[in-house]
């Protein structure tokens, strides 16, 4: 099934050492367009740290990251995003303080030039908001509205939208549905559907096998920081992959 | 239903209360000190006054506000003034033509800032609370060596332009009396310009952010560090304006300039608004606060009030400052 598909990203024998202890060791991983591909694993097991690298927060100690074919050095995250590679992280790295629309474009905010100086385009980042967030099916009362005043789910929205507002490709989430309420689960999960349907590959680091068993098409484990397992979705079990996440094959 | 709406509007009127609530304080006291003071505390002599004497805090407090909107603080804005002063007294008195000792508390300012911004993000600090505590040690301790610890006087008036300038307006009918202080069009100039500059550039905007979440801000590609150094370094510049307004306003270069002048403008700050926690705050809410500082010192010298009781005043306007910022954090973000 995968293999008709276009290959977004592949890292290959990745190893990220901190100091003397050995985070990650030759560790592979391949995301296709339109695939959902779920990473679980304890605490622990290198997930987090595969997804620094991956997103150009951590450099890897060896091996490489190919996207679409082609090999790439990411220095900063800007490096990443620049390629259509996005992170939705767990604590969400949203800015409180600012509203919807200036988190959405935090780092990339639309300016326009007034005589030498180059301000801020408000009305843009409101218009493009807008549009955005109507694409993707997400409702707030307005893109003025600050995130601190939003609700867990309505956060974990905007974490989303705010991953895909510049045409990603692949989308990597950890743990999107940890922190929320459970009847805001299913609307998260709606919304990775939605993006798998518009041919966007997305990496899942859940521990919920209800979220992996709902959106993901793979499934992989890692243990200690090295590949442990990896299958289709349809070819394996609940039972089993949390056998793998303790070590168990 | 009814609720809803009650709420609703009640909530609706949170952002206007934090942008303008203080500016309500602020009008609420100077009818306050009209009314105690008629004759005298709207009079052209005494307002002027007032702006001449805020001018040079004015400039610490709107460095400090940034430093505080990212978190953070800098406890060194005193010291970088009375650095930057006594640099400027040294070089006036070796005899250097006036533009360049009006260049050199600036060039002093903008340096000692941007000591403190690569000491708290080279040397990677735990708080910037430990490298101001130690620049504000440094930086007084060095003005002191460059003067010998002794006063030094007498300045040239293109020098004392910007502290002690007078801009006439006897073309406009006013009396001699009724001139502008060059400092209250200098303050004017600097607040529009940084509220340009937090406002609507990226780089004030990713202050903001900053402050808000750091994280958010490393996850969105921006150079946190980057930021922070320029945050510090324009800290020290202003303060070095400070020192170029301290230098007009005295004539001289003196040990004991600024002196705890970093508490009133980190009071002023918390006055107007901004909150420790980062990323609260606006320029308008820093004028105010410094202004209501200003003229909290004013009135009550026309009053004749002790200075001990201003200092009871003043410590007790902050508490309640930050105790209205607690409840409209807990009014207006959901838990």
């Amino acid at each position: 099934m995968s293999s008709s598909k276009e290959l977004l990203l592949e890292a290959k024998g990745i190893t990220k050492y901190f100091g003397t202890i050995t985070a990650l060791e030759n560790v592979n991983l391949k995301v296709y367009a339109g695939e959902c591909l779920g990473v679980v694993g304890d605490n622990g097991a290198g997930k987090s740290t595969l997804m620094k690298v991956l997103s150009g927060l951590y450099k890897p100690s060896s091996g490489s990251l190919h996207f679409q074919g082609k090999e790439q050095v990411l220095e900063s995250p800007r490096d990443s995003q620049i390629l259509g590679l996005e992170m939705v992280y767990q604590d969400l790295a949203l800015a409180g303080n600012l509203p919807i629309g200036e988190n959405i474009f935090l780092g990339r905010e639309p300016t326009k030039n007034l005589g030498f100086l180059k301000l801020l385009d408000f009305n843009k980042i409101k218009e493009l908001t807008n549009a955005h967030l109507d694409k993707l099916k997400i409702n707030v009362k307005s893109a003025d509205q600050k995130v601190e005043e939003l609700s867990g789910g309505q956060r974990q929205a905007v974490a989303i939208a705010r991953s895909t507002a510049f045409n990603a490709k692949v989308v990597i989430m950890d743990e999107p549905t940890a922190a929320l309420a459970i009847k805001e689960v299913g609307k998260v999960l709606d919304l990775i559907n939605g993006l798998k349907k518009t041919g966007v590959g997305v990496i899942v680091i859940s521990h919920r096998m209800d979220d992996i068993f709902t959106v993901c098409d793979r499934v992989m484990a890692l243990f200690q920081g090295t590949n442990f397992a990896e299958a289709e979705l349809i070819s394996t079990s609940r039972d089993e992959v949390i056998g793998w996440i303790m070590g168990k094959k | 239903m009814e609720d809803k709406n009650k709420e609703s509007l009640h909530l609706r009127l949170i952002p206007y209360f934090e942008k303008y609530g203080i500016l309500l304080l602020l009008v609420l006291m100077i009818l306050v000190m009209h009314i105690l003071q008629p004759d005298v505390f709207l009079s052209w002599r005494n307002v002027t006054n007032v702006f001449k004497q805020i001018s040079w805090q004015s400039m610490l407090a709107l460095g400090v506000f940034m430093v505080i909107v990212t978190a953070g603080i800098d406890l060194s804005v005193g010291s970088i003034m009375m650095l930057s002063l006594m640099i400027l007294a040294v070089v006036a008195k070796a005899g250097a033509p006036w533009f360049i000792v009006v260049m050199t508390p600036l060039i002093a300012g903008f340096l000692c800032g941007l000591f403190n911004g690569l000491g708290i993000t080279l040397l990677r600090m735990p708080h910037p609370f430990i490298m101001t505590l130690g620049t504000l040690y440094i930086f007084r301790g060095a003005g002191n060596l460059i003067s010998g610890g002794t006063p030094i006087s007498g300045f040239t008036d293109e020098v004392r332009y910007l502290g002690h300038g007078r801009i006439d307006l006897q073309w406009l009918g006013l009396e001699k009396s009724q001139y502008l202080p060059v400092s209250l069009v200098l303050i004017a100039i600097v607040y529009i310009i940084f509220w340009i500059f937090l406002n609507h550039s990226k780089t004030g905007k990713w202050i903001y952010a900053i402050g808000g979440n750091p994280n958010a801000a490393r996850a969105s590609g921006i150079n946190v560090n980057k930021i922070l150094v320029i945050v510090y370094s324009l800290c020290g510049f202003l303060s070095g304006i400070g020192a170029l307004i301290l230098a007009g306003r005295t004539d001289s270069g003196y040990p004991n300039a600024g002196l705890q002048s970093e508490l009133d403008a980190i009071a002023a700050c918390i006055i107007g608004g901004a909150s420790f926690f980062g990323g609260r705050g606006t320029v308008l809410g820093v004028f105010a606060g410094v202004m209501i500082m200003g003229i909290l010192r004013n009135g009550l010298n026309l009053m004749d009030v002790s200075s001990f009781w201003q200092q009871v005043l003043i410590g007790s306007i902050i508490v309640l400052a930050v105790y209205i910022d607690v409840l409209r954090r807990d009014l207006g973000t959901r838990k």
